[in-house]
């Protein structure tokens, strides 16, 4: 398949040149999948699973920041832990600069280690209070048995110097930094042994606005200098649109949107990116009547144990109809750069075109949706539909989901 | 008080079968452990307890009509089952002319009185749970008590001497506290008699031989009790809720004694648990140096004179006490903390 | 107190001598402090502001601001339930409807909690009582301040859970906060401290423990009860976009003090003090075309045991050698009127500030 010749090629670019050029494929994930079981009673029997990863595909190229948006629940760090084979995924493969690393054991993984480094949320609780920072920073050293140039004191001086600590207080505790200045510190940790990607999960959401923008800017900085790719996991939409190249959104376990990020933020094609971002209160007080843009959706995220048949979104979307309950829409490349995984998708000519009829939960969920935002949806819908009659030769080839089959995912190649 | 959809009847039920049936399995591998450690361990270590029954001078054919009698020569897993049979259904002791029947829960017999087991259980537990379950009533009253007034008045100087205080009642072994009480109260001041007197000849005299034994067990748990309490106390002042609870507008003893003492008793009730379960430890000693006629006597003179069944017996006997405990602790939790009686 | 409330008398406000305020809630020149091993801790410093029925007042800074001590303050909850030696130092006054709450009687102070004044807490899985069902817990609240027997307040309780938006609340009703959701928490928190139809609503961070689309929910039920019922709300948050959702006034709080107080448009179209400059900066924004790099504030908050003398925000500021004679480093610089309704505490002119927001700040946001 063409597939696997593409994979070949990526591998065999990883061993001539241990430095991925930018723009070639450094991590791709197919199908990943992670359960967690439920046991129950006295003999433990495994009465469910929370699906908390159920089927991801994506890419992160090297030299890219991939951001990951969504709430609760949507999976979004399950996904940073297998990337990173925190986690052990329960299907689907994790393929690093070409090589298989799903099921690596801890002894196979540690050389990856090396590559692949973690940032997390809390700059609290993530630094062992009982060591110096020196110690921190170079505990990766130790674990990997590596002797820096110029030995590991001068490496940890130069490293905090890098993320804009004084070198002179390796041998400080934890408790005498400042939030901000913490999370320089995993920062620091996280570069000791120079990755190729780093995971952060949340680097800058327990961190108050004047700092966050400092480490924001700090990431910034770093992927300029070192070239670092990064997979940056958060809730915060206006953050990870200030830091991503692509963004993926998650919802239920599942990608169900995933493009470039100028496209997703001026035309988001899947009605929960276009919800998620209504939703984000804007910072100026003269749009605060201008409410009719806001989507409201209705009730909550429903469980991973039991997600909803079809789209998972149907529940809460002002656009679902029959087909969205019983069939589960693709991933597909509507546009160039922009996968969505929906039957009627926005700003974008509709997929299951023959389903006209709402849902009643629909009906319910389009009432809290202002006239407007509908009316502007139907047309930019039909304006798309009209320019896609007019110049069927350019467009990419999505065939109707209704029936296609979910494993002929037509995505043009690349 | 109307229960949520967490809490209904059946959920409850479901929760006490459960709850049961897990002591029931917990009760049968207490006595094959039990059983096991006690008559297997002489043999190998080549003590013979027909000998112990009969005496070591007895002639070699008494010895053998006794281990006949008693099945000591039976396999491991006959004996653990005329056990149980003994206990549910009763057994007969035989070997040759000589039959003894042994009627329904039967513990067997004192190697050393060679009396049923039974009785002897049933005459001395009543006096055992009579001074656990009055230590325990007293300890939690002053034990809570003493530690939630710590914990308003922190730092004060009531706070500082009941620390010290039950920093006292935790160190001071049992022996001491209670040999100090008789000495003062018994022997010095003449206020108490200090004898054991059965509840059915006298109330006043019971209780007279009851109160020094009772506080002086009190006096230890009610030091410990104290301690976690205000620990408990002090967390739970902080927690959000109880910030809500005074957002409400609610008086201050309503916000102590109801919303901050909930959840203060659910750790305490834990040690509940646990601690009915050790109390027999210290119920030996107060029994001991108080003379009362209790189960921890009894222990103590059955493993004087290595008096096997009666040790068997007193020690499924207090395994059951703890598992009932147990048991009702947890249900008394779940009535406390909703939340426990999903899982 | 009289002796200390020169410092933070904002101008333009009623003077110390004009006790009863013809504002529905006034504080003036507010001061916690709580004494710690360290040192004293100054949580707030002299704070002071008015507050109409129907309005909203937004408080914006970032923790330990003493935005979250100031509403604990007005609630009296800094001294309810003190126990112990250290309490906290409370200075200053705060009229609500009235009354001056601080020298007022504590169990008069009490009765007011919960009826004229009510609070919603950020997480709502820890404010409200794990043991107790949503219905136990609301007919409390509202049995304290009303005669009533349980079932009229059962009823009540049921009719508020249904006002805000809570489906089947005859069933919800007797629910144990553990089997609600996140937003369903706050929306039963918001349904308990509006069972009393209170006059004041303190928010302190109602949404930040919520998702987006569940904050989305909760600020429009906010909205629309302020409107039903009337009350003044104070909205406390670190989340410039929560405040200008809500806020018709805007005060932002640094180190313990207001540093910028006025109407909302004035507060983020022309904002005078450049602690504000540096928030708007900070903050990735979704409605502005992609900003190349944010524009942070340097260092870290200040310690509140050894606040910078002079202006708190000198050792941050960007321009803090703008003014002549260096008197930011000595000289705590007042709120001063910059514009109608609108205050500001910094020591640079008018003009000075002027030129900078016009010429630097404003063309990079």
């Amino acid at each position: 398949m063409a597939n696997s010749a593409q994979r070949e090629g990526v591998a065999a670019g990883a061993t001539l040149n241990r430095d991925a050029a930018p723009g070639e494929t450094l991590l791709k994930v197919t199908g990943l999948q992670k359960h967690f079981p439920i046991r129950k009673g006295l003999l433990q029997r495994q009465v469910g699973a929370v699906r908390a990863v159920d089927g991801l595909d994506f890419e992160v190229k090297s030299g890219e920041t991939l951001g990951v948006v969504g709430e609760s629940g949507c999976g979004k760090s399950t996904m940073g832990r297998l990337i990173t084979r925190l986690l052990e995924p329960t299907a689907g493969k994790v393929e690093f600069e070409g090589k298989d690393i799903t099921h690596l054991g801890v002894g196979a993984m540690r050389p990856m280690r090396r590559d692949v480094q973690m940032i997390f949320q809390d700059p609290y609780s993530s630094l062992n209070p009982r060591h110096t920072i020196g110690t921190i920073i170079s505990a990766p050293f130790k674990l990997q048995g590596v002797t820096p140039e110029g030995g590991v004191k001068k490496e940890v001086q130069r490293l905090l110097s890098v993320v804009g600590l004084n070198p002179e207080h390796y041998n400080r505790y934890p408790h005498e930094f400042s939030g901000g200045q913490r999370q320089r510190i995993g920062i620091a940790r996280a570069l000791a042994l120079n990755p190729k990607m780093v995971v952060a999960d949340e680097p800058v959401s327990a961190l108050d606005v004047s700092i966050q923008a400092q480490v924001v800017n700090l990431l910034d900085d770093l992927q300029q200098e070192l070239g670092l790719t990064y997979v940056i996991i958060a809730h915060d939409l206006s953050v990870v649109r200030h830091v991503s190249d692509r963004i993926a959104v998650m919802y239920l376990g599942k990608i169900v949107e995933l493009a470039d990020r100028d496209s997703l933020y001026k035309a988001p094609m899947h009605p929960y990116t276009k919800a998620l971002m209504s939703a984000v209160p804007i910072p100026d007080p003269r749009r605060k009547s201008a409410k009719s843009e806001r989507i409201l959706l209705q009730g909550d995220v429903p469980s991973p144990i039991a997600p909803p048949s079809g789209c998972r979104f149907h529940t809460r979307c002002w656009k679902a109809t029959q087909i969205c309950t019983t069939t589960e829409p693709p991933l597909l490349e509507l546009k160039p750069g922009q996968q969505v995984a929906c039957h009627h998708p926005e700003n974008f000519e509709d997929q299951a075109p023959q389903d006209t009829v709402l849902l009643t939960v629909a009906k319910q969920a389009a009432e809290l949706v202002a006239d407007e935002v509908l009316a502007e949806s139907a047309a930019t819908s039909a304006a798309v539909a009209a320019e896609v009659a007019a110049t069927p030769a350019e467009t990419p080839t999505a065939s109707p989901a209704a029936t296609a089959p979910e494993d002929e995912a037509p995505a043009k190649e690349k | 008080m109307a229960r949520g959809t967490a809490a209904g009847p059946r959920a409850v039920l479901a929760y006490l079968i459960r709850r049961l049936f897990a002591a029931a399995v917990m009760l049968v591998v207490i006595i094959l452990v039990v059983f096991g450690i006690f008559f297997l361990v002489p043999r190998w270590a080549g003590v013979d307890p027909a000998t112990m029954f009969v005496g070591k001078q007895a002639d070699p054919a008494a010895i053998e009509a006794v281990r006949q009698k008693l099945g000591l020569a039976d396999p491991i897993f006959a004996q653990v089952w005329e056990f149980f049979k003994g206990i549910f259904v009763g057994r007969t002791y035989s070997s040759g002319g000589d039959v003894t029947d042994c009627a329904a829960p039967c513990f067997g017999y004192s190697f050393k009185s060679e009396q049923a087991i039974w009785p002897v259980l049933t005459d001395r537990f009543p006096v055992t749970l009579a001074l656990a379950l009055g230590a325990a009533f007293l300890w939690l009253l002053f034990g809570v008590a003493a530690g939630v007034l710590s914990a308003l008045k922190r730092g004060s100087l009531w706070d500082r001497g009941a620390m010290i205080v039950a920093l006292g009642g935790v160190s001071l072994p049992i022996y001491f506290t209670g040999m100090l009480s008789l000495a003062i109260f018994s022997y010095g001041l003449g206020w108490i008699d200090g004898r054991y007197v059965p509840l059915a000849e006298s109330f006043t005299g019971w209780l007279g031989g009851m109160i020094l034994p009772w506080v002086t067990l009190a006096f230890l748990y009610a030091a410990m009790y104290a301690r976690i309490t205000r620990a408990t106390m002090l967390e739970v002042l902080g927690e959000d809720y109880i910030r809500t609870a005074r957002a409400k507008g609610l008086t201050e003893p309503v916000v102590i004694g109801k919303h901050a003492m909930r959840s203060t008793m659910t750790p305490i009730l834990t040690m509940l648990g646990m601690d009915l379960g050790a109390l027999i430890g210290g119920a030996i000693l107060t029994e001991t140096t108080f003379s009362l006629p209790g189960l921890g006597g009894a222990v103590l003179q059955a493993i004087r004179d290595k008096d096997l069944p009666v040790i068997l017996g007193v020690t499924l006997i207090t395994s059951l006490a703890v598992i009932i405990a147990n048991l009702l602790v947890d249900l008394l939790y779940a009535v406390i903390d909703p939340r426990v009686r999903l899982s | 107190m009289t002796e200390l409330s020169k410092s933070g008398a904002a101008v333009g406000e009623p003077v110390k001598d004009s006790p009863a305020p013809s504002a529905f809630l006034e504080v003036r020149d507010l001061k916690v402090h709580f004494p710690t091993d360290d040192g004293l801790v100054k949580s707030v410093d002299g704070l002071s502001f008015t507050l109409e029925k129907g309005k909203t007042l937004g408080i914006v800074g970032e923790s330990g601001s003493g935005k979250s001590v100031t509403s604990l303050g007005i609630m009296g909850l800094h001294t309810a339930g003190q126990y112990g030696k250290r309490k906290a130092q409370i200075s200053g006054e705060i009229w609500l409807d009235g009354t001056e709450l601080l020298t007022a009687d504590p169990d008069h102070v009490r009765k007011l909690r919960g009826r004229e004044m009510a609070m919603i807490f950020q997480d709502p899985l820890s404010a409200l009582h794990p043991y107790y069902t949503i219905g136990q817990q609301i007919v409390e609240a509202y049995r304290i301040h009303h005669k009533v027997d349980k079932k009229t307040a059962r009823r009540r309780a049921v009719e508020m859970l249904d006002r805000v938006g809570i489906p089947q609340p005859d069933k919800r009703v007797d629910s144990y906060p553990h089997e609600f959701s996140g937003g369903m928490r706050q929306r039963a928190m918001i349904a308990m401290s509006l069972v009393n139809n209170p006059e004041l609503l303190i928010a302190d961070e109602p949404t930040t423990a919520l998702d987006v689309t569940v904050q989305a929910q909760i600020l429009d039920l906010i909205r629309d009860l302020q409107k039903e019922f009337g009350s003044a709300v104070i909205v406390i948050t670190h989340d410039l976009g929560v405040v200008a959702e809500l806020s018709d006034d805007i005060l932002v709080m640094y180190g313990g003090r207001c540093i910028e107080r006025g109407p909302a448009e004035k507060v983020f179209y022309e904002p005078k003090h450049p602690y504000t400059w540096g928030l708007l900066g900070s903050m990735p924004r979704l409605d502005r075309e992609q900003t190349e790099r944010l524009i942070p504030v340097k260092g870290s908050p200040p310690s509140l045991i050894n606040l910078p003398t002079g202006c708190a925000f000198n050792p941050r500021c960007s321009y803090a050698d703008v003014p002549k004679d260096n008197v930011t480093r000595t000289v705590r610089p007042e709120l001063a009127q910059v514009g109608s309704q609108h205050w500001a505490a910094c020591h640079m002119t008018p003009e000075q500030r002027e030129r900078i927001w016009t010429e630097e700040i404003a063309p990079k946001l």
